[in-house]
């Protein structure tokens, strides 16, 4: 290996693959937070017209489109084939078909360049996100990562110290988005769906419950998701985007408002979004409402940096590179991989 | 077939706890109801009923999730799945095994992919808001064998005969 442990610093050229659902996406990043280059191939339109990623469509298309990302990730990054010092690739969690691409690539070009292998959890990258755009930012900080496959608080004290608070029960965040959407006939992805419908509706029109709102940092979505159903079974002539607004305000209110006690509690200074609902704009104008009224800093990464990316992996395999060293090649794919609780 | 309603999540989740009274390894359940219909509920009392230890949540992000108990526990979500080679992909066959019971959620398009023998339950919105009305058919020998256990691990559930479920 020629990056060992002592030698990883922020001159390490890091090349990060991440395709562990339906972006397949490569990054060049010179240390842990300069991004040379940031390639995301999105299959969105591909799945909009199941209403959701379908598995085996989503392994196909990383598969035609894994090489060409990888080349202009590299080509924009003006780093020659081999020019780099490690390979990054998402090992979990995911889709294990998906999952399996990247890492096969990640490892087959470790192994023909010589250069280092690291496996790298999704979460945690997910974490490194909003760093990447503020390296120096005061810790702790409580992070917020809402997507299609993830609700969770963590507790950031710094680079690769952190602690889960409280994750969902049931259903994702950006799940019951999905899922509200295609129950009302609003398309896929239904974050955007339902955003673009709500800022039409009246978000007071109709009191959806906001579950375990008292209860420490855990979520529920699934009897929103039900509640949302019988009222359009009893109401048929509702207003969708009424729905959709009602609907929305009480997933944020309950995300924001768990956030808001998480970092009174552990004296955060600042508040981080991540992940794809991180791209919401209630959820957006929430968290900076209570970022102003508490004194915190507000992290909201870019777009590009908030949905799934090949960067915030690069940077997690550079903590992880320096403070572990690299991975087996031997590393399986980790389909129900979770966050880790600190380090 | 069988009838049983249930009138709480609470309910569905003790519906789930009664059928896992009466699972055997190999033993494949088939899911399907509407969203919102209480199917993650149910896999999460079966699964408690099992011992399963971790969260149960909804396996609609990774398709299929695993989890210990006294029995091994598979939960699948297809709901995604419209095409039979992509039912295949999950490789079905080689979850299936004498150390494990196996969940498939939203099972419609997955059952000319299924074994013979099967539980399926079928959830139906009720009359009241949290009202759920279960129809089970017993398919294949596996399972019409245990009609009379099922029958009486049901019993609590009868619903519409003016008892109130507990």
């Amino acid at each position: 290996m020629t990056v060992a442990e002592r030698d990883v610093n922020d001159d390490t050229i890091i090349l990060g693959i991440e395709t562990s659902c339906d972006e397949t996406a490569a990054a060049v990043l010179r240390g842990p937070t300069s991004v040379l280059s940031s390639v995301v191939s999105s299959q969105v339109d591909l799945h909009a017209r199941f209403g959701g990623v379908v598995p085996e469509v989503a392994s196909r298309a990383h598969v035609e489109l894994l090489t060409p990302v990888i080349a202009e990730s590299l080509v924009e990054a003006g780093v020659d084939r081999g020019g780099f010092d490690a390979v990054a690739a998402t090992y979990g969690p995911g889709l294990v078909g998906s999952l399996l691409i990247g890492l096969s690539a990640a490892k087959a070009l470790a192994l023909v360049h010589g250069v280092a292998f690291v496996g790298v959890n999704h979460l945690e990258a997910h974490l490194y996100a909003a760093l990447i755009e503020e390296p120096e930012v005061e810790m702790p900080v409580v992070v917020l990562l809402v997507s299609g496959g993830h609700t969770l608080l963590a507790l950031m004290n710094g680079p690769g110290d952190y602690r889960l608070l409280g994750s969902t029960l049931d259903d994702a965040a950006g799940e019951a988005f999905d899922k509200v959407a295609r129950f009302l006939g609003l398309g896929y992805p239904g974050g955007p769906a339902i955003d673009h419908a709500a800022m039409q509706g009246d978000p007071e029109a109709i009191p959806f419950p906001r579950a375990m709102a008292d209860e420490g940092y855990d979520f529920s979505f699934s009897g929103l998701k039900t509640a949302v159903v019988n009222h359009v079974r009893k109401h048929p002539e509702v207003d969708t985007r009424d729905v959709a607004a009602s609907f929305q305000q009480a997933v944020v209110d309950v995300l924001v408002l768990k956030a808001r006690r998480a970092a009174q509690a552990y004296h955060a200074r600042g508040l981080c979004l991540a992940g794809g609902v991180a791209a919401n704009s209630q959820l957006r104008e929430a968290t900076l409402d209570v970022c102003v009224g508490e004194g915190l800093r507000a992290l909201l990464p870019g777009r590009s940096y908030c949905t799934d990316n090949a960067a915030m992996v690069a940077s997690a395999g550079w903590h992880r590179l320096r403070s572990d060293g690299p991975s087996p090649l031997s590393l399986a794919a980790e389909p129900g991989l979770s966050l880790p609780d600190g380090t | 077939m069988m009838r049983a309603m249930t009138r709480s999540v609470d309910e569905t989740r003790g519906l789930g706890a009664a059928i896992a009274e009466i699972t055997q390894p190999n033993d494949v359940l088939l899911l399907t109801g509407d969203l919102g219909a209480g199917k993650t509920s149910l896999v999460q009392g079966l699964g408690s009923a099992l011992g399963v230890g971790d969260r149960i949540t909804s396996p609609s992000f990774t398709l299929a999730r695993e989890y210990q108990g006294r029995l091994k526990l598979n939960h699948l979500d297809v709901y995604r799945l419209e095409q039979m080679d992509e039912v295949i992909d999950l490789g079905l066959p080689e979850l299936i095994d004498e150390e494990s019971v196996t969940v498939i959620e939203w099972g419609d398009a997955i059952v000319s992919a299924l074994p013979p023998d099967y539980l399926e339950i079928r959830i139906l919105l009720g009359e009241g808001d949290d009202d759920r009305i279960f129809e089970i058919n017993l398919v294949g020998p596996r399972w019409s064998a245990r009609s009379r256990v099922l029958q009486v691990a049901l019993e609590t559930f009868a619903g519409d005969d003016g008892e109130s479920p507990c």
